[in-house]
């Protein structure tokens, strides 16, 4: 099964701790592919793509975040109209829940980003409909 | 208007020769009746021969809420449970209730204490009393209610809560006294401001209010916008209930129905009792009670005391308003909190950590109550759902706990603050002196 970690970090909603989280993933060289905040009225929820996931996780556990890794999955799509549509129709199809999503596109490409409740179902959809799966190593080269 | 002026206005000696009878007649029982004052004074070498008065106090063991806690539920009741006709609880400090019986006569002396307070907020038969204090397990409605229904006054037992309800009837129903807890008292009097009515069309003018501390802004206040009196009144459940203490119109002190319960100074850290007119914690003997009598109970209140006669005609003695705890107990829109009862309820939950915050506050007139409680690191989860469930599963636990609503905010790990000394657990934003 190829999932790639995420980064799940607890913030607190106060000025500039966003940016000692990336400060101190800065400091160590880590490097940033995505990134997206769920906010609450209290807390959000900061989820990061990184090129050193366990690295990065030590860095930021040192430095005292509640911070963990989550296996999330990661696909090509082509950025094209209906592209995202095709692949989430089949996942619908076949009730399989989405708890979240975000993507972000590179230039004829796309990458989304998802969460699910049942990962092994969704790979099972994703071999069945030939889906491009991005593994880890795809996302150091991105 | 005295209620009783045979004893509210009796001589300190007269006052001196009738608690000593009675605290005699008291530590006869307990010791006869409660195997926890035997075997404490026994082990203090103390028997009921050698109490002769009530000079003889300091010599009697003290009371604390713990000793109500550790002979849960009716442990130190003097009475076969037969003779109790009422039980009343307040929230303790570990999820159990404290809880306290009266028998009949207990309920005719906290009538009588009450008719004695109204009386002394000036309340008469031709008053309507509404009473805003909850009614039920709370000793607050109960004893309001039996206090103004003995001096002959128009009852309105509306209990607590529902604020448009309550302003409908205080408007409809003529009421002229109310009976709640002062910040409750506010809340009323904003609600009425914003409201469509107009004070003119009100008949109120007065007001009983206790249960949880207050100041003397609030008092102006209360005054101001509700346009009525406002009299402050002393007391606790492990003693009667409301009634213990009262000022009379001229808010010079809260009187003592000393007859009933005697009170004493004492340094909290000492035990020793302190000279009259010196600062330091509340404590009480009751010398009448029958289904619970209480020796030396502490309150751990602090307050002075003054005996001198009061302007109104009054000899009972007279409690300053507490100026603070000697514990860390937290009285929060009338319910007592202990930040402990917090501790042990976190510590039973393996998804936080026990570092805790709570952030007491007063927002337009109510008391609010905010707990702030660090993830644990290990167990924070990307899923909000499951982080919204938390919040959720502590402020359903915390409130049945503790019996008082709150909020629950989740912090990062680390961010309350560490002390080398005792740990900040309680940020009081009320201003209360």
């Amino acid at each position: 099964m190829s999932t790639i970690r995420q980064l799940s970090i607890f913030l607190e909603n106060q000025f500039g701790r966003l940016n000692e989280v990336l400060e101190a993933l800065s400091n160590e060289n880590i490097n940033i592919t995505a990134l997206t905040i769920a906010d609450t009225s209290e807390y959000g929820i900061l989820r990061l793509i990184v090129s050193e996931p366990a690295k990065a996780y030590d860095v930021l556990k040192t430095a005292g975040f509640s911070v963990n890794l989550t296996d999330v999955l990661a696909l090509w799509v082509s950025h094209k109209a209906g592209s995202l549509a095709q692949v989430l129709k089949k996942f619908a199809e076949e009730k399989l829940s989405i708890e979240y999503l975000y993507a972000f596109c590179l230039g004829e490409k796309a990458i989304i980003v998802l969460r699910t409740d049942n990962h092994p179902k969704a790979m099972e959809i994703i071999e069945g409909n030939k889906f491009a799966l991005i593994n880890e190593d795809d996302i150091k080269n991105i | 208007m005295i209620w009783n002026e045979t004893f509210e206005c009796m001589s300190r000696e007269d006052m001196r020769r009738c608690q000593s009878r009675r605290l005699i007649d008291t530590v006869e029982r307990v010791y006869h009746n409660v195997p926890f004052y035997r075997k404490k004074m026994q082990e203090m070498g103390v028997t009921p021969e050698d109490i002769h008065g009530i000079e003889d106090l300091p010599r009697l063991p003290f009371t604390t809420k713990k000793d109500l806690r550790d002979n849960y539920p009716y442990g130190l009741f003097a009475v076969p449970m037969s003779e109790i006709v009422r039980i009343h609880a307040s929230s303790g400090t570990t999820g159990k209730p404290t809880v306290v019986g009266y028998t009949r006569k207990d309920l005719a002396t906290w009538s009588e204490v009450m008719a004695r307070t109204m009386t002394a907020a000036g309340i008469t038969r031709h008053d309507f009393v509404h009473v805003a204090y909850g009614y039920g397990m709370f000793t607050g409605g109960f004893g309001a209610h039996g206090g103004a229904e003995k001096i002959g006054a128009s009852v309105i037992p509306i209990s607590g809560g529902n604020t448009r309800r309550q302003l409908q009837i205080m408007h409809d129903f003529g009421s002229t006294a109310l009976a709640c807890t002062p910040s409750y008292a506010l809340h009323l009097a904003e609600a009425l401001l914003e409201s469509d009515y107009k004070r003119d069309e009100f008949k109120l003018r007065t007001g009983t209010f206790g249960a949880e501390p207050w100041t003397e802004n609030m008092r102006r206040e209360i005054e101001e916008k509700l346009r009525i009196k406002a009299i402050d009144i002393f007391g606790l459940s492990e003693i009667i209930g409301p009634g213990v203490s009262s000022e009379c119109t001229c808010q010079d002190g809260l009187h003592v129905f000393e007859d009933h319960f005697v009170p004493e100074i004492i340094d909290p850290k000492t035990l020793e009792a302190l000279p009259e007119g010196a600062d330091g914690e509340l404590v009480f003997t009751t010398i009448t009670k029958e289904g619970l009598p209480l020796l030396r109970y502490r309150t751990y209140d602090l307050t002075s005391l003054d005996y001198s006669p009061c302007r109104c005609g009054r000899t009972l003695v007279r409690m300053k308003k507490c100026y603070g705890r000697s514990d860390d107990m937290l009285i929060i829109r009338g319910v007592n909190v202990f930040p402990s009862t917090v501790e042990s309820v976190l510590l039973d939950m393996k998804e936080t950590s026990p570092h805790y915050l709570l952030i007491v506050d007063r927002q337009s007139a109510l008391d609010t109550l905010e707990l702030q409680v660090e993830v644990d690191g290990n167990y924070f989860t990307d899923r909000i759902s499951e982080l919204q469930n938390l919040t959720n599963r502590i402020q359903h636990t915390m409130e049945s706990a503790l019996q008082v609503s709150l909020k629950v905010k989740l912090v990062e790990p680390k961010t309350i603050a560490r002390s080398e000394g005792k740990a900040v657990r309680v940020i009081d934003k009320r201003k209360l002196s």
